[in-house]
């Protein structure tokens, strides 16, 4: 009893393990505080291959946990640990742990949900093409903004000034982007049809170029490759403010008829939008990003909303495949909205099945 | 071929990179970076290349052709040139930081803060009551206005709670009901990249 009373104990149940999901080179180590102990300080020591135990940290009192990185995959540690209590004294070394060896893994576990949620999806999305392919009809709701971009178009011609098409502030890795650049192609091919000529300022390198082989078919498709203008899609530059100064200067000086903005935008959103609107021109906006939709909604006459612009390449082109990915959107969103419903529910009733099923590690 | 090089490339690399995300091996990890990151750097260089040409050209037509504001055209151009020769001169010394802190970043926060008036224009417009969303969004926008300042605390202490809820509430049931369309729109237009069923982005239909 005397003895318990002049010596602390040992932190106890020292554990580790290779640290899940990872690529390698860590070893997770854990530890409980022994019964009584107020304790101030942990010490960690390692030991490599049965070799001397080397000190690799001090851990304030309340951490019970240590991820030790930097490890060589495949050879064996074992650690051990002791205290240093609330009046400075220092325990004996614990017990030490099991070995364990680092090693890298070929598969997120935790993130076995997601895989399994992807792999349903692209399920989903080759079911609906090929039915679609067989020539089944399917409805797809109308999209007022995507329905007036014919009427902005002729607008345009009817008052003999050209088009303005800002593909936004993305890159070519944002998904936004590449849905503006579907959405260019019929309104290119619409604009080269009426002769109306059609400005693409670009923020990017990248989606210049893509935009300018975009335009320039498009004009091949219509018929007409003499009208097409490589100095219409050009770089302005890659700053945000100067691009939307740069845009501003654009309409008030060539006053397109129609401003489309379409794509990824930040705080230039308003900018652009409202000296849009201060020229009288036909906005239609489109972007995913949900900070800048209320200010498009606000100074634009239409608004493509989020998945709206993901789909208007189908919705224009009408083409049964595109429209057949459509649907497999829509039960995708069916199928959460279920999951949400029941997460709900069962999450009231202390059941947390599907809150976990969702939760990545 | 034209098109089925790139089309293979996508599918190619489509796939590739989708399993990357689910395998944390150092293979996997490399892959990512010699594959996305150095490739598109370099990628990038060179195509900021074309992006100055365009740039050079684009402007160098409105002044030969003295179009509207070819004089900005021209300011464009020598600010461009100049700050190009005090880059390579001093190899980015003070001078070359100087142009960043003095001209371009005033210039920058010029036009970011033009913004707030382009909010009161659109507010205005936005906020007329002509229809029940009109005035609803009126209605709300003055609560949470009041709400985000002391005087509205000042006028009833529980305001703020109010704005809270609404914020926490309504407006991110939308906001994540648009989220979650979004997400699945991304992943359908990316594999319908992948499987080569969009092929607009190719100049192709």
């Amino acid at each position: 009893m005397l003895l318990y009373l002049l010596f602390v104990s040992p932190p106890v149940n020292v554990h580790a393990y290779d640290t899940p999901d990872d690529a390698g080179g860590s070893i997770t180590v854990e530890w409980s505080p022994p019964p009584g102990v107020e304790v101030k300080f942990y010490e960690v020591y390692r030991s490599c291959e049965g070799g001397p135990y080397e000190f690799i940290g001090k851990f304030i009192g309340s951490l019970h946990s240590y991820v030790d990185k930097g490890l060589e995959d495949g050879k064996k540690y074992t650690y051990r640990i002791r205290l240093i209590d609330v009046n400075g004294d220092t325990s004996e070394f614990s017990m030490p742990s099991s070995p364990a060896v680092p090693s890298p893994q070929w598969f997120k576990k935790g993130k076995l949900n997601l895989f399994i949620a992807v792999v349903l999806y692209f399920g989903f999305l080759i079911f609906f093409v090929q039915s679609a392919k067989t020539g089944k009809r399917l409805f797809i709701r109308r999209i007022a903004g995507l329905d007036a971009l014919d009427e902005a178009v002729g607008r345009a011609t009817e008052m003999g000034r050209p088009i303005l098409y800002v593909p936004g502030l993305g890159t070519m890795g944002d998904v936004a982007t590449i849905a503006s650049v579907n959405i260019l192609k019929p309104v290119a091919k619409k604009a080269a049809e009426y002769e109306t000529p059609i400005i693409v300022p670009n923020r990017d390198p990248i989606v210049m170029t893509v935009a300018q082989q975009v335009v320039k078919e498009a004009y091949l498709e219509a018929g007409r490759p003499d009208a097409y203008r490589e100095d219409n899609v050009f770089y302005l530059t890659d700053s945000q403010f100067a691009y939307a100064a740069g845009v501003d200067g654009i309409m008030m000086r060539e006053r397109p008829a129609t401003n489309l903005f379409m794509g990824m935008f930040y705080a230039e959103s308003l900018i652009l939008a409202e000296t849009g609107n201060m020229t009288g021109a036909i906005q239609i906006a489109g972007t995913d990003a949900v900070a800048q939709l209320p200010f498009f909604i606000a100074a634009c006459d239409y608004t493509i909303i989020g998945e709206e612009l993901y789909a208007a390449s189908a919705y224009l082109s009408q083409d049964p495949k595109l429209v057949g990915s459509l649907k497999a959107q829509d039960l995708g969103k069916a199928i959460l909205m279920f999951l949400l419903l029941l997460g709900s529910i069962l999450s009231l009733c202390n059941i947390p099945l599907i809150l976990n099923f969702f939760r990545t590690l | 071929m034209r098109r089925t090089g790139p089309l293979v490339v996508a599918f190619i690399m489509g796939f590739a990179m989708i399993f990357q995300y689910f395998i944390p091996h150092p293979l996997s990890q490399k892959f990512y970076e010699i594959m996305v990151q150095q490739w598109l750097i370099i990628i990038s260089i060179f195509l900021y290349l074309f992006g100055l040409r365009s740039f050079t050209l684009y402007h160098y037509h409105k002044v030969r052709r003295k179009k509207e504001g070819w004089y900005f055209s021209l300011i464009a151009l020598l600010a461009a040139l100049i700050t190009v020769i005090i880059g390579f001169g001093t190899r980015r010394g003070p001078l070359f930081d100087k142009i960043y802190d003095y001209i371009l970043a005033p210039l920058q926060a010029t036009m970011f803060s033009l913004l707030a008036f382009f909010i009161a224009s659109a507010a205005y417009r936005a906020f007329r009551a002509r229809n029940l969303e009109a005035t609803l969004l009126l209605v709300t926008a003055t609560i949470v206005m009041l709400g985000r300042v002391p005087f509205g605390a000042f006028m009833w202490h529980k305001l703020p709670d109010v704005v809270e809820w609404i914020l926490k509430y309504p407006n991110m049931a939308a906001q994540r009901g648009i989220l979650i369309g979004v997400g699945l729109g991304m992943i359908a237009t990316s594999m319908k990249i992948i499987l080569g069923i969009e092929r607009s982005y190719l100049g192709g239909e």
